[in-house]
């Protein structure tokens, strides 16, 4: 039966073809269309009314100067850019250590009436840098909203 | 050999590298989170070669080694999520996420758990033998995915870094480590297919080929 040899290399080359079928689907498939982790503020403001109210994942970077902390240091207040459009942003979560101004960031909630992005979970996202502390961050502006991947699932 | 790289390596990764600017200290673990990594998918990658061996030939020297590769892989995957979330947690504030990486390598995970399952319920060698080595074909499918599902869909989860974008002080200790991973787990492997190997001939009686070859020793 199993230990038939043109029959093993039947299941073989099935076993195979089920492999490279499967990869191939996925690579020029399109998949990435409907696999979207996070939208970035220009999609989220695309969206119009179609954004208030949904639960979505939002990424962007951190605007240097929007960070205002509450004082029982759970609310948190600032605006997520991607260079284009921004999104203000109102947390009620402990953020990371890692979170700062310019980081990149994705907060799961939803947009409220009054315009403004509400979360409870926030979460830093990092790039692939590690550097010592001593290092000089010489990127723009430019590199780090390219780190959020926003032109990976355009296509 | 790999246990003294593995010391050398993590003594670097601990001691003589700086920590990260941002990160800070935790960012350490990376020197043994990417060699797992590396050194996980590689496993997985010999478990799909040996089983393409085993059905390509029917040597069940095959099969032994596919179930050392297929035991390190799935020990290394459930390594590999357990460092993820303790540095998940840190640095991007939560355990877990739905995440392209996390998802795939959790997959990853759970496939080879259902593959050594499946040895364990087929008694009969040689139908375990191909029943295995058709099931590792078809879940090495994910393997490619969870390296390179961080390039082609946005992820929680950074894309690989590379030697420009980490220090050089701290690509020193992450090759040692990988390196060091590399010897353990290939040891790992060759120890199992020869306790398999040893195993198998109490289990039946043993094969003209092997009857001979013992003679020759």
């Amino acid at each position: 039966m199993a230990n038939n040899p043109s029959r093993r290399k039947a299941i073989f080359a099935v076993a195979i073809a089920a492999v490279a079928g499967v990869l191939v689907f996925l690579a020029v498939g399109g998949i990435g269309e409907n696999l979207v982790y996070y939208w970035s503020p220009t999609e989220l403001v695309a969206a119009g009314d179609e954004a208030y109210g949904a639960t979505v994942r939002l990424g962007g970077l951190v605007e240097a100067g929007s960070v205002v902390r509450g004082d029982d240091g759970l609310d948190l207040a600032f605006s997520v850019t991607d260079g284009t459009e921004r999104v203000s942003v109102r947390a009620h979560a402990v953020p990371p250590a890692m979170f700062r101004e310019g980081i990149g960031v994705l907060v799961e909630g939803r947009l409220a009436p009054d315009g403004v992005f509400e979360t409870k979970r926030l979460m830093v996202k990092h790039d692939n840098q590690y550097q010592p502390p001593e290092a000089m961050d010489q990127r723009t502006m430019k590199d780090l909203v390219e780190t959020m991947q926003f032109e990976a699932d355009d296509t | 050999m790999g246990i003294l790289l593995l010391l050398v390596g993590s003594y670097m990764g601990l001691f003589v590298a700086p920590p990260e600017r941002h990160m800070g200290e935790v960012q350490r673990i990376m020197y043994v989170h990417v060699p797992t990594a590396w050194v996980g998918l590689l496993c997985a990658t010999l478990a799909m070669v040996f089983a393409v061996a085993y059905l390509w030939t029917s040597n069940s020297k095959w099969d032994d080694r596919l179930v050392g590769a297929l035991e390190v892989s799935f020990l290394l995957g459930g390594l590999l999520l357990v460092q993820g979330m303790l540095w998940g947690r840190v640095t991007w504030g939560i355990w877990w996420t739905w995440d392209v990486r996390l998802t795939t390598s959790l997959i990853m995970f759970l496939l080879f758990a259902g593959i050594l399952a499946l040895r364990a319920f087929v008694e009969e060698p040689l139908r375990r033998a191909t029943w295995s080595s058709v099931a590792t074909i078809v879940a090495y499918v994910d393997v490619p995915l969870v390296y390179f599902c961080v390039k082609w869909f946005r992820s929680l989860h950074q894309v690989q870094s590379s030697p420009e974008t980490v220090h050089s002080s701290m690509v020193v200790p992450l090759r040692v480590n990988s390196f060091a991973m590399l010897f353990i787990a290939i040891w790992l492997i060759a120890w199992r297919a020869r306790v398999e190997s040893k195993s198998r001939g109490e289990e039946r009686p043993p094969t003209r080929r092997q009857v001979e070859g013992e003679g020759n020793v």
